[in-house]
């Protein structure tokens, strides 16, 4: 490299990582988030192994195309459900950031909780967070060696039963352990276990705050949805300012400015400049600072949820408690109550059936015996539940139309069958050219299941 | 395969891409510092802004990405090149692979053969008749049968006009097992040829016409009949002396009502002067052995089993 002259500086548009080391705390917030987090992972480590009427309760089966969510098989045709399901999160992600912020980056989101599990077994294994520091920065010795991959290989089994819990979702949990013991995974099972455990291990040990602040979209605009009335992680600054140490100066604020806030934070900021992009909500410098509070015999809630206005204006709890439900957390409300409504009663009145119609187009029409003109159709009969029924196929629309084929079908569960069909109407009945007429497949021995389908009827001049 | 008609393009393409390529981490490693003048007496680490300066005082600050962004950036790059030279996609280089998108197809065809191929081989091993009353082998028939001979046979199997009905028991070539069986594997091509030459006039035509639809007691004009029967000795050749067809050379029978164009007089004059010309496709090489057996039992089945009836 060529010497630079002295008025010149090189300005790295890169810049490596620094570690954080969040420090270990318990309180109020940190309980609420390890609820949070056993609850979620009982809910994902278990659910595969859960069974229903003799098969996997919850399995997504792609090959066949076929969704089972307990007593429910879901279609490819059924997607609108995945929508709505989707329309939900979405509606329920405004609402809870509406009102108090990224509630979901702090509490809930995968990222969050693998690092929290993540930190739990580097601080078992490593230590409290100056431990940590100090082995960073000693020099490789057998025991940091030690340390080190013990930690790494924790992390790795916990990351290899999170792939294999994931892909036993898709595949049945235990034909996959079966083949795991067998060593005789597929090759695509293995690559996807391979790469879910791979994105645990490097998202939750290696990447962790870095996913939050480059790669999460939901990071970026969930701030945009947050305005003066939402509760969000503050800095009393009136309170806190002047920093400095209790009593040694009349006008010290109530901040002691003992940095525990920045140590316990995950994302490595200082709340006390104020809302930042980088701030997950995890509400760990709460619990800090009121456990410093309590110590110096200050009241807590230095750094508290409360409100932009809030602070600005000096509300006091109740008012800000009544500015939270503004209108549009209320619109969200509604909005969110219908939609899980909605949801939930088409699930309830879906029809384990479907049926598609499709004309045939060789021929439009023909005439038969006694000048009956016929029209063939091919009606595919999806039985999308998981009992077989005998269905009897009618059809309505001309005065005198008849099925010419054989009325009723034995299909079994979760299968489609194309079955031809032919229809007849006397001769003089029906207009020239094309009318409608509607097709009524009925399961035999449940009435209940009952599709109808348009279709047309074609009389030649 | 190229489908450019000159080689300059091929390499034109290549020598394009792989300058983009380059150029991109050229750029990338030129762009990751700034030289930028600084303030006498100032730390150079703590210069905040990238030295870009516009209209006077508006100053660009950094704000630093993280490093293993650039580094996902160089492995981007490393991917492209890599990708590029085991597999096709410069110019008319085919990739060390030499991985091509028919051999896919080729592999899928044997992953569904090795599944299926057993299933099938087992019906193979049995009479057709056997098959027939297979409720499994009616059912994959059937779905074979609407995949493939639908289009033309119909979803009923009933036909239409030059496509004949399948549920009856008239057979252009016969309809033993083994003989639907020969007819989908090799396939057919049924020709008449024009008669109008041969037969004279068209006032023979129409004779002769109506003398066919006499055989089979369809309205016809009985004086025009009398005189088309001389001129029928022509057809007797294919269709015997009596119109009753001949399944060997797969001539209709003319003698019963089921017509492959259409029984008017208009039609089979039509017929008579122009000829008809008519192919089944042989399936063999498309489908192969087994599953033809399995379609052929279910083609017999229409017009012969009981399962016909009782369709599940």
């Amino acid at each position: 490299m060529d010497k630079l002259s002295p008025d010149l500086a090189i300005v790295k548009m890169y810049s490596a990582r620094e570690e954080i080391y969040p420090r270990e705390i318990k309180g109020r917030y940190a309980s609420l988030r390890w609820i949070c987090l056993w609850l979620t992972q009982l809910v994902f480590y278990g659910l595969p192994w859960l069974n229903w009427n003799g098969r996997q309760a919850v399995l997504f089966d792609l090959g066949a195309r076929k969704f089972y969510i307990f007593g429910i098989v879901l279609w490819p045709q059924d997607f609108i459900y995945l929508a709505a399901l989707l329309i939900i999160s979405a509606y329920a992600l405004f609402l809870f950031t509406a009102v108090a912020g990224r509630v979901w980056c702090g509490f809930a989101c995968p990222q969050t909780v693998y690092t929290e599990i993540f930190l739990w077994i580097e601080r078992r294994i490593e230590g409290t967070r100056s431990a940590r520091m100090r082995l960073d920065r000693q020099s490789w010795s057998l025991q940091k060696a030690l340390k080190k991959s013990g930690k790494h290989a924790a992390w790795a089994a916990l990351s290899i039963w999170t792939g294999l819990s994931f892909v036993g979702y898709f595949t049945p949990i235990h034909a996959l352990m079966g083949e795991v013991l067998a060593m005789g995974l597929g090759p695509w099972e293995a690559f996807w276990i391979a790469f879910y455990s791979f994105a645990t291990y490097g998202n939750a040990g290696w990447m962790r705050e870095q996913v939050c602040k480059y790669m999460c979209p939901y990071a970026r605009f969930q701030s945009a949805m947050i305005d003066k009335d939402t509760l969000i992680i503050t800095y009393d600054r009136q309170r806190g300012e002047p920093r400095g140490a209790k009593g040694k100066d009349a006008q010290n604020g109530d901040c002691i400015d003992c940095s525990m806030c920045v140590q316990v934070c995950p994302t490595g900021i200082d709340i006390r400049n104020g809302l930042q992009y980088e701030c997950i909500g995890c509400a760990a410098c709460i619990d800090a600072c009121n456990s410093v509070m309590k110590k110096v015999e200050s009241p807590p809630g230095l750094i508290r949820y409360s409100t932009e206005r809030a602070i600005t204006s000096r509300l006091s709890l109740a008012e800000m408690r009544r500015r939270v439900l503004r209108p549009r957390v209320l619109a969200y409300m509604a909005l969110l109550v219908l939609i899980i409504a909605a949801f939930f009663t088409a699930l309830a009145m879906r029809t384990p059936l479907k049926i598609d119609v499709i004309r045939d187009r060789g021929v439009m029409a023909r005439e038969v015996e006694d000048g009956m003109i016929e029209n063939v159709y091919r009606l595919r009969i999806m039985n999308t539940g998981e009992t077989p029924h005998r269905f009897h196929i009618s059809v309505a629309g001309i005065d005198s139309i008849t099925l010419a084929t054989p009325p009723e079908v034995d299909i079994d569960g979760a299968t489609t069958r194309a079955i031809p069909v032919r229809v007849r109407i006397n001769p003089g009945k029906g207009a020239h050219g094309s009318s409608t007429i509607v097709f009524e497949v009925t399961a035999v021995d449940d009435p209940a299941v009952e599709v109808r389908e348009k279709a047309v009827f074609f009389v030649p001049r | 395969m190229s489908d450019f008609t000159n080689g300059f393009w091929n390499i034109y393409i290549a020598v394009l891409t792989i300058i983009s390529i380059i150029g991109c981490g050229l750029l990338l490693w030129s762009q990751s510092k700034v030289r930028m003048e600084k303030q006498p007496g100032e730390d150079p680490a703590s210069v905040g802004t990238t030295g870009h300066i516009w209209d006077v005082d508006l100053t660009e600050l950094n704000t630093p990405m993280p490093r293993w962004w650039m580094w996902l950036f160089y492995i981007t790059i490393v991917f492209a090149l890599a990708y590029l030279f085991l597999y096709p996609g410069l110019g008319t280089y085919a990739g060390k692979l030499g991985w091509k998108s028919s051999d896919a197809y080729q592999s899928e065809l044997k992953k569904a053969e090795a599944e299926y191929g057993p299933l099938f081989n087992k019906y193979l091993q049995q009479d057709i008749k056997a098959v027939a009353a297979d409720p499994q082998a009616h059912v994959i028939g059937e779905r074979l049968f609407l995949t493939y001979c639908a289009q033309c046979h119909g979803s009923d199997a009933r036909g239409s006009k030059g496509f004949p009905n399948l549920t009856d028991k008239d057979w252009l070539y016969g309809g033993d097992p083994e003989v639907i069986k020969t007819t989908i594997l090799h396939g057919r091509n049924g020709q008449m040829p024009s008669m109008a030459a041969a037969l004279g006039s068209d006032k023979d035509v129409e004779n002769v016409a109506h003398y066919v639809l006499s055989l089979s007691d369809s309205t016809h004009d009985p004086i025009k009949a009398v005189f088309g029967k001389s001129k029928f000795a022509m057809c007797a050749g294919c269709h015997g002396a009596a119109g009753t067809g001949n399944q060997a050379l797969g001539a209709p029978n003319l003698s019963d009502k089921i017509w492959l164009y259409g029984g008017g007089v208009e039609t089979v004059m039509e017929t008579i002067r122009k000829g008809r010309n008519n192919t089944m496709p042989a399936f063999e090489t498309f489908l192969g052995e087994a599953k033809v057996h399995v379609l052929a039992a279910y083609v017999w089945s229409l017009s012969n089993a009981p399962s016909n009836a009782d369709q599940k």
